[in-house]
């Protein structure tokens, strides 16, 4: 009786946190379909002008595939770079391992602000602010350690006799990461990606320093929007970014269980899923 | 002995020679192998037997190419692979713990090697059902690993080492994860397998039943040192030390000094005549428990045989042999085995008995 009772505390306790982790980013929805000219909560009329108001404007537009264009590279670079350190700390034998940990997973604890700013200072000279490869290269500084933790959590749970097992059977060490370790250990680094693609796509601190005319992502434009004019446009934004999140976690989801029921077609109906 | 066994392996074998020269190997301080010299002959089954942390992965994996040794070399067929990454050394290994690729089937982990070897697509179905076959699991080619019995999974395993005709095939304590009948089976299938593919096989178990049943050869190894080396008879009938002795098989060890024709108890003074003159240094004397008799107390022994005063603690019954436990007058535990049909009458526990071996039997140790 009384665990039916914690398992009930426990639920509620966690719906509410959930709540609370939620409700604020929810509010912008309905205020973006608001007929009001400002940002107002709760809207009175609905309408979808500000969605117009978006589709209008190319500079949302350009805006957003700026942002894209960023997050994709950096997440793509942030992967190649952080599976490369995860293999290096967990499966190869190097000297001052703990040291070069600290220096991979910094950006998790030095300030955005100072990140910027010292990127900022030196693209300057280099010519590299309002550029792509600019943005590229700190967001992907940025993106690494999120990719090494996922990838290291993953490799260590890897069996190394696997590789092993690998390169008896005559696959070299190229041949043996691609045909059994990545495989293996698929879901942390597409988990890996995700967070460094989503890190560089919701962006402003770094990028306040990097952008400017020439170049802007979509959270700066943001940024400077809702100081210039109060209006919903910006929740209007807000709520697609939120669909494209949302989105991109389904359709992530469904293919895993597509897989799953695939896999269970195949193997018939004894198939133990457990694990 | 070995001129048979020569023979027959060169008949049939493609196996390769391996052949280990002073090989050491250390972490920090820690000496885990210490000069090792081993000539492993073509075709044959060599066992590496030892206790746990003896260093018997350590020497498969240097065999292996996965682990560098500190100094010493490594051969095969005459040619130093000392320093050849494991992918080109093309040797079979299976595992402890099968090692099966789990997200490949059954068939794409045994076609693996095969794959490496661009072998063509027809060949590679082929030669993969066939090895399939061979260890029984033909119809399982479509399951994933982890929906196979442990049995299975090691079949599938060995099947994958094999499929792609390695010259060695090395087993690290392959049959360690299953049970005693599943294990007792896979044996006899992996002797099979040697016989029938005349490869060399180089085995490591730290049980020595196993390395008694299966080997050709058994290297025992001890703190990184290869003790004695021989076949399993040369093994249990003519120990060099007395580790060996306690490490194969049962026996019952007395301590003390040799004198002359003659071993002194150390601990309860007793001697007893030797069959034939011994080294000086001996320290220990080994009566192997189906060499030790036992007669009732009031039953007169002969006159060629040694014998100690004991009692029995207990006798069980095994179905075609008898164990009885005893303990002598000066405290020692002694075990003898005794065919059913030739345990005397009034061995039972707490009974008082002689127990006593010829002397050709008795042989001293270090
Ligand atoms: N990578 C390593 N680093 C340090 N010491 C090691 C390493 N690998 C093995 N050793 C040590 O070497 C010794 C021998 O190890 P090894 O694995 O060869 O033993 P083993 O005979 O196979 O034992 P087991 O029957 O338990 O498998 C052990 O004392 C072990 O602690
Ligand atoms: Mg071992």
């Amino acid at each position: 009786m009384t665990k039916i009772l914690t398992r009930a505390g426990l639920a509620i306790l966690a719906a509410l946190i959930g709540v609370y982790l939620i409700l604020p980013v929810l509010i912008v929805v309905p205020m973006s379909f608001s007929d009001s000219s400002f940002l107002s909560f709760p809207p009175g009329q609905m309408s979808l002008r500000w969605f117009h108001n978006i589709l209008d404007d190319p500079i949302w537009i350009d805006s957003a595939l700026a942002s894209l264009k960023v997050a994709l590279a950096s997440s793509i670079c942030a992967v190649v770079l952080g599976v490369l350190a995860a293999l290096a700390l967990v499966r190869g034998h190097i000297p001052f391992r703990n040291t070069i940990t600290a220096i991979l997973l910094a950006p998790l604890i030095v300030p955005y602000v100072i990140i910027g700013l010292a990127a900022y200072i030196a693209f300057l000279q280099l010519g590299l602010t309002q550029t792509t490869l600019g943005f590229v290269l700190v967001h992907t500084c940025l993106a690494v350690p999120y990719v090494v933790i996922n990838v290291v959590a993953g490799l260590v749970s890897v069996d190394r006799r696997l590789e092993m097992a690998a390169m008896s059977l005559g696959a070299g060490p190229v041949t043996t990461f691609f045909k059994v370790t990545l495989p293996l250990i698929l879901p942390s680094v597409l988990a890996g990606g995700l967070f460094a693609f989503f890190i560089s796509w919701d962006e402003v601190v770094t990028a306040i320093f990097l952008s400017g005319p020439d170049l802007t992502t979509l959270p700066v434009q943001m940024w400077s929007g809702i100081r210039v004019q109060i209006d919903p446009t910006v929740a209007a934004l807000s709520t697609l970014v939120l669909l494209v999140i949302f989105g991109s976690f389904i359709v992530l989801g469904l293919t895993r269980l597509i897989r799953q029921l695939a896999r269970r077609r195949v193997t018939g109906p004894a198939t133990n899923t457990g694990a | 002995m070995t001129a048979a066994l020569e023979t027959t392996s060169t008949q049939t074998s493609t196996g390769a020679p391996i052949s280990i020269n002073a090989v050491s190997k250390k972490y920090g301080d820690n000496t885990v192998l210490e000069s090792v010299d081993l000539d492993i002959r073509a075709g044959e089954f060599l066992t590496l037997l030892g206790a746990s942390g003896s260093g018997k992965s350590t020497l498969l994996n240097i065999i292996a190419g996965f682990t560098r040794p500190t100094a010493g070399t490594v051969k095969v067929d005459g040619r130093d692979i000392t320093s050849l990454p494991p992918h080109k050394r093309g040797f079979g290994m299976v595992f402890q713990h099968y090692a099966l690729f789990p997200h490949m089937s059954v068939a794409d982990n045994v076609a693996f090697p095969l794959k490496r070897q661009k072998v063509a697509k027809a060949e590679i179905q082929q030669r993969v059902a066939e090895t399939l076959e061979l260890v029984e699991l033909g119809h399982l080619g479509g399951r994933r690993p982890s929906e196979l019995s442990g049995g299975q999974q090691q079949r599938v395993a060995l099947a994958r080492a094999i499929v792609f005709r390695p010259r060695v095939l090395l087993m690290d304590e392959p049959l360690g994860a299953l049970d005693k009948l599943l294990r007792e089976q896979l044996q006899l299938e992996i002797r099979r397998l040697h016989q029938e593919m005349g490869i060399t096989f180089v085995f490591v178990t730290h049980d020595q039943d196993e390395a008694l049943t299966m080997s050709d050869r058994i290297a025992l190894l001890r703190n990184g040192r290869i003790v004695q080396l021989g076949t399993p008879e040369q093994l249990y009938a003519e120990p060099n030390c007395r580790y060996s002795a306690e490490f194969v098989g049962a026996s019952n060890i007395f301590t003390g000094t040799v004198q002359g024709r003659s071993f002194i108890d150390d601990v309860s003074g007793q001697s007893y005549r030797l069959g034939e003159a011994a080294d000086q240094s001996g320290r220990s004397l080994l009566v192997r428990p189906e060499h030790l008799n036992i007669a009732p107390a009031d039953v007169p022994v002969p006159d060629t045989v040694e014998q100690v005063e004991a009692i029995v603690e207990d006798c069980i019954y095994l179905g075609s042999s008898r164990t009885v436990q005893l303990r002598t007058d000066a405290g020692q535990r002694l075990v003898a085995r005794t065919n059913v049909p030739r345990t005397p009458d009034g061995v039972v526990s707490g009974a008082r008995v002689h127990a006593y071996w010829d002397v050709r039997d008795a042989c001293v140790l270090d």
